[in-house]
């Protein structure tokens, strides 16, 4: 009998679920103005940063995420005068967090290119970055058709994983990793013989682990940071333009990649 | 929100390669994984005290340390001490030993429930430990435990989809590359969760036609 009395209850329970998503639906059609509007309302702005991303979002012995894009994020959250929430991504799953709006916005080393460009909007650039191809100095590689044959290690979603494709030789033998966590630990165990990164993040690879005699072998693409935010969202964009135009202008930017990156941020495309 | 199933599906290949495999993932560790419980369960009942304690070990480390745990180590840990295997086979080792480790758990409990007299009556007959543990004891244990060795070796073939972590191309990482690709998150895992539901009913009524045919009989 009880047994009986859950069974119903249970399919009560599916049953309210599925007549609520028609509403769920138009609560979501509603909501299509600026996500600025929910942003001052609710006095909180979630921003997606990377935590295993040095020097660019990572997190210190006390457990506080910092670095370069967490930097910019609390700028941005000061200069729009509301409480920061940070949402830890990595580099395959950021995007969906903006499309499923988990995040306002997602500052996490983004890259532009046109694929990314069909789904989701881009801010000016707040931060330089390229991607190369690193290996041991004993291993011959001087252009992109020295890679055929060998193992690659790449992060799977990470622009280097689509780039690479588009100038490497169709034998190149990739080896994709959830992170770049993992990706480093397949170099550094000798599991790849090559490795396709940022040059912030193998600088810190190779700065730990001089046993590998690892170098910088190719530059991919030069592709600095830019902020992503939910398509059409103009209002937003237009905001987040000003705040890092103004930092731009007044020095901010370049105090901030002395500081993570060891230079300055330099001349960044709008 | 709207849906573009076409946009994943235009990489059927790459779904087709991750779903072979995962089904010779599955398979390969289905039949060693199944003989190495044998062989511990072997171990348990008949062997020397310092085996017992080995097997014993074992079972316990596997059954109590999570699966992506343990392929980390032998994927990426191991190499420290001049193992090199290659994802796959890093993959395949870590699956044998789970299913192995589990298996040999759920079959103690069948060969436990062997009724005292039915191995009496066998050694009357002059049948030797083997003999007996293989004709005897082995055979009805199967029956008594066939519906929980064949949960284990589904809930491998699910755990399979972390391989993809190694870089493993599998279902799960098809999924995953295609995602990263083209952003179609939702349509990407709705496509593997139904291909996974579709393995896991096939596998268990493949399994359930099988055991009474090929491990105990009817």
């Amino acid at each position: 009998m009880r047994v009986a009395l859950a069974v119903v209850r249970s399919r009560r329970v599916a049953l309210t679920i599925f007549a609520a998503l028609p509403l769920l639906a138009a609560a979501g059609a509603a909501q299509a103005q600026s996500a600025l509007d929910a942003i001052t309302k609710s006095k909180t702005i979630k921003i997606a940063v990377p935590t295993d991303y040095p020097p660019y979002g990572f997190v210190d012995t006390s457990m506080k995420p910092q670095g370069y894009d967490i930097e910019m994020a609390e700028l941005i959250a000061a200069k729009l005068g509301v409480k920061l929430q940070l949402v830890p991504v990595s580099s395959a799953n950021r995007i969906p967090y903006l499309q499923t709006k988990k995040a306002d916005l997602v500052i996490s080393t983004l890259g532009k290119n046109p694929e990314r460009e069909k789904v989701i909007d881009f801010t000016a650039a707040y931060a330089p970055f390229f991607q190369g191809v690193f290996g041991p100095k004993s291993m011959a590689v001087k252009s992109f058709a020295d890679l055929g044959g060998k193992t690659v290690g790449v992060t799977r979603g990470a622009m280097e994983d689509q780039e690479l494709g588009k100038v490497a030789p169709a034998n190149t033998d990739y080896k994709r990793f959830e992170d770049n966590n993992a990706t480093v630990a397949a170099f550094v165990s000798g599991q790849t013989q090559l490795v396709a990164m940022s040059g912030a993040v193998a600088a810190e690879m190779i700065r730990k682990n001089p046993q590998l005699g690892a170098e910088y072998k190719l530059t991919i693409k030069d592709s600095p940071c830019f902020i992503g935010i939910a398509k059409g969202d103009d209002a937003l964009k237009a905001k987040l333009n000003e705040i890092i135009g103004a930092a731009r202008r007044d020095g901010t930017l370049d105090k901030m990649s002395l500081k993570w990156l060891g230079k300055p941020a330099g001349e960044l495309p709008l | 929100m709207e849906f573009d199933f076409g946009a994943v599906l235009v990489d059927w290949r790459l779904l087709l390669k991750g779903l072979v495999w995962t089904l010779g993932l599955t398979a390969v560790a289905t039949v060693i994984g199944l003989v190495v419980g044998v062989g511990c369960a072997w171990i348990r009942a008949h062997g020397s005290k310092p085996a017992r304690v080995v097997v014993g070990a074992y079972v316990e480390l596997i059954r109590n340390t999570p699966f992506i745990v343990q392929l980390f180590f032998i994927f990426f840990g191991l190499p420290a001490a001049g193992v090199m295997l290659t994802p796959e086979i890093a993959a395949v080792i870590a699956m044998v030993l789970n299913l192995g480790a589990y298996s040999t758990e759920i079959l103690r409990a069948g060969i436990e429930a062997t009724p005292r007299g039915q191995i009496e009556a066998a050694e009357s007959l002059a049948l030797s430990p083997l003999q007996v543990f293989l004709h005897v004891v082995l055979p009805p244990s199967f029956k008594r435990v066939w519906p929980a060795l064949v949960s284990q070796i589904i809930i491998v073939m699910l755990g399979s989809s972390v391989c993809g972590q190694i870089s493993v191309e599998e279902l799960s990482y098809a999924a995953n590359l295609i995602q990263s690709r083209n952003f179609r998150a939702f349509e990407a895992f709705i496509i593997a969760t139904a291909v996974y539901l579709l393995l896991a009913v096939l596998l268990r009524r493949l399994l359930n036609w099988a055991g009474p045919r090929f491990f105990f009989g009817r």
